[in-house]
């Protein structure tokens, strides 16, 4: 195995991934998209962060970025750094890339019933991955291999040779889950497992991710919109909005603290509360900026309730208490003052 | 309360598909009474019945057997022609307002479209002014009327959706997931509407959704469904406060809280998945998964029972 342009061991006095001021645009001939604006977040070895927002929020464009998924003709990362390890994975060669996708960093996609190849039996499709970063295995070793994950993810062997549409929604994630885990990868990006999935069988691919990833120490990036996910598998969440990160902390922090970026709060107050009884539900008024025309200062104040004037002409800076930061002029301004 | 006027009912309803295995029971002999005014919740998850039994009520699929009773008429057996006037007063909002509405329609020929059918003006102008109204009510800005759906996100063109089925003043929607392709922040500006609309135009609705959170805050009452079969029915709150059905009790517990406590918490798990509706055996259905299921629940099915003022359970567990 050739993963030695790598040092693995860097993993245990660092954190695992690191990402400084990624910028990425998605440039075509009539626009350019700003899909992502000044991300920078660090990952240690076994956490896992929480990429929370809606639709266009830059959530999947992070995750593709990453790996350097990004369409080839129109995506393209104009700025910042992503450090996996000791490399930096902007400067790697494409067969130094393939050697960490799949192998090192892999991915879980959002859509099952999609992701599958339906003319391929599932245990090809597993074994694929297997071959293709282990070539030295024999056949007979891949084959036991395939069996090994599909026990992980709870498929029963015998059902190796089905296809994809033999499957449930549910059994298509684990075959997706078993791919994604079969070379121990030591991190997994997963965007939004489950939420092509019902609530029962939600609740059993968590709770299988969660034992994977105790038993292998797994570090992941879990990208989903739903809150209720994220505090049930995140150690740290990250709030996106238009691009930026706009909110990030510990989970007691995004939970718990009595400070928030008026968009974290929106979102909280705009999920149906199970135990609370209102009439009501409070809407965020009006839609996330056209990322072909960002505002000029926050990008969040046209839909603000707090919008102050400086809102509108000045991008805000982080406002820092411990690991929590929001990117907030309600915050920062307090803080100057504070000081004064 | 005083006592609402019944609008829909059904008795026995039921639809079985044919496949090459037997019959599909997809809605098993559902009844159901929905009084003006008032929100149904029907949850389930993919595959219950519980799209199908919104469209059988509408008479979208030609029910198997039973009877559907609308405003004090049985429409059961009318004619497709006899359906259309019945239909100006039962409408339907589709989940995904993605591929629901034709693409190449602008947003005034699309709401325009069910008057046309109507054939209710016939003086452009008048069309003209009722197409204006209902984008007011809907919340969609004059200055959409000439765009496509391609121009709008999803929030809008499920606003378009919402348009269509209020332009004939209808009595009855039927819901069929109207918010689950949306964003959050998006669902609550939609549900918002929804019960505003309820309140100013007194309408009556069928909810069918596989979220609980936002059945909750929409309905007065939940039907719960499980392969074609009601298998608990109650009030919303008590549904929440008392689940009782170890279906509605593993769906209630299955739901993801937004609480940094779960972070400690295991989810509960149900094991296994729903079971093929193909020639279902004669058992409760839901028995496979049951963690409390007894040799009874695997040899007979249990009816749908009153256990309390307006709770119903079909399970033998709470029955007795």
């Amino acid at each position: 195995m050739s993963k030695e342009f790598i040092n693995i061991s860097a993993a245990d006095n660092g954190p695992i991934l690191e990402i400084k001021d990624l910028n990425v645009i998605y440039k075509t001939d009539v626009e350019v998209v700003h899909a992502v604006n000044g991300i920078s977040l660090s990952l240690e070895k076994g956490e896992t962060i929480g990429l929370v927002g809606e639709t266009g929020a830059g959530k999947t464009t992070t995750a593709l970025a990453i790996l350097q998924l990004l369409p080839e003709r129109t995506g393209r990362i104009t700025e910042g750094s992503i450090r996996f390890l000791d490399r930096e994975i902007t400067e790697m060669s494409e067969k130094e890339l393939e050697l960490v996708r799949g192998n090192m960093i892999s991915m879980i996609f959002q859509d099952p019933m999609t992701s599958l190849n339906p003319v391929l039996r599932i245990d090809e499709q597993i074994g694929e991955a297997v071959m293709i970063h282990n070539p030295e295995m024999s056949k007979a070793q891949i084959n036991d291999r395939v069996e090994e994950v599909l026990g992980l993810v709870g498929i029963p062997a015998s059902r190796k040779n089905e296809y994809p549409h033999q499957f449930s929604g549910g059994m298509k994630q684990r075959v997706v889950i078993a791919i994604a885990l079969s070379c121990n990868p030591m991190l997994l990006i997963a965007d939004e497992p489950t939420t092509a999935l019902d609530v029962t069988i939600q609740a059993q691919v968590l709770a299988l991710i969660e034992e994977l990833q105790e038993k292998q120490d797994t570090s992941m990036i879990m990208i989903t919109h739903d809150l209720g996910v994220v505090a049930s598998t995140c150690d740290k969440v990250g709030i996106m909005y238009a691009g930026e990160l706009v909110e990030f902390g510990t989970l007691e922090d995004i939970f718990d603290s009595e400070k928030h970026h008026p968009y974290t709060s929106g979102l909280f107050n705009a999920i149906p509360d199970l135990t609370v009884e209102t009439k009501r539900l409070n809407a965020i008024d009006g839609l996330m900026p056209d990322p072909t025309m960002l505002p000029e200062g926050c990008a969040f104040a046209p839909r603000c309730h707090e919008c102050m004037e400086i809102c509108r002409k000045q991008k805000p800076g982080y406002y820092q208490e411990g690991g929590h930061s929001i990117k907030c002029f309600l915050y920062v301004e307090q803080k100057q003052e504070e000081n004064v | 309360m005083e006592e609402r006027k019944i609008l829909l009912e059904t008795k026995e309803l039921t639809k079985y598909f044919k496949t090459k295995h037997g019959n599909l029971h997809a809605v098993d002999g559902i009844n159901l009474s929905l009084p003006q005014g008032t929100t149904l919740g029907v949850v389930g998850e993919s595959g219950c019945g519980k799209s199908t039994l919104g469209r059988t009520i509408l008479k979208l699929i030609e029910p198997t057997s039973g009877q559907i009773i609308f405003d004090g008429e049985d429409i059961t057996k009318l004619s497709p022609n006899q359906m259309k006037r019945v239909r100006a007063n039962m409408q339907i909002i589709f989940q995904d307002p993605y591929s629901s509405i034709d693409p190449r329609k602008s947003v005034a020929q699309s709401i325009a479209e069910p008057l046309e059918i109507a054939h209710i003006y016939s003086n452009k102008a008048d069309l003209n002014k009722k197409i204006k109204e209902l984008m007011d009510t809907v919340g969609l800005a004059q200055r959409l009327y000439d765009s496509y759906p391609h121009e709008l996100d999803g929030g809008r063109r499920q606003r378009i959706g919402i348009a269509r089925a209020l332009a004939l003043n209808p009595k009855l929607i039927i819901c069929d997931e109207p918010v689950s392709a949306l964003d959050v922040s998006i669902q609550a500006q939609i549900l918002n509407l929804l019960m505003d609309l309820q309140e100013s135009l007194g309408l009556t609705y069928m909810f069918i959704t596989h979220d609980l959170s936002v059945v909750k805050h929409i309905s007065d009452e939940i039907m719960v469904m499980y392969m074609g079969r009601c298998i608990e029915k109650t009030n919303s709150k008590e549904l929440f406060e008392n689940p009782t059905h170890p279906y509605t009790k593993a769906l209630l517990s299955s739901i993801p809280i937004p609480d940094s406590s779960m972070r400690k918490k295991k989810l509960e798990v149900i094991r296994g998945e729903v079971t093929s509706p193909i020639e279902p055996k004669p058992c409760c259905r839901f028995a496979a998964r049951c963690p409390y299921a007894t040799d009874k629940c695997r040899a007979q099915e249990p009816a749908l029972e009153k256990i309390s003022d307006g709770h119903f359970v079909a399970c033998f567990l709470s029955q007795e």
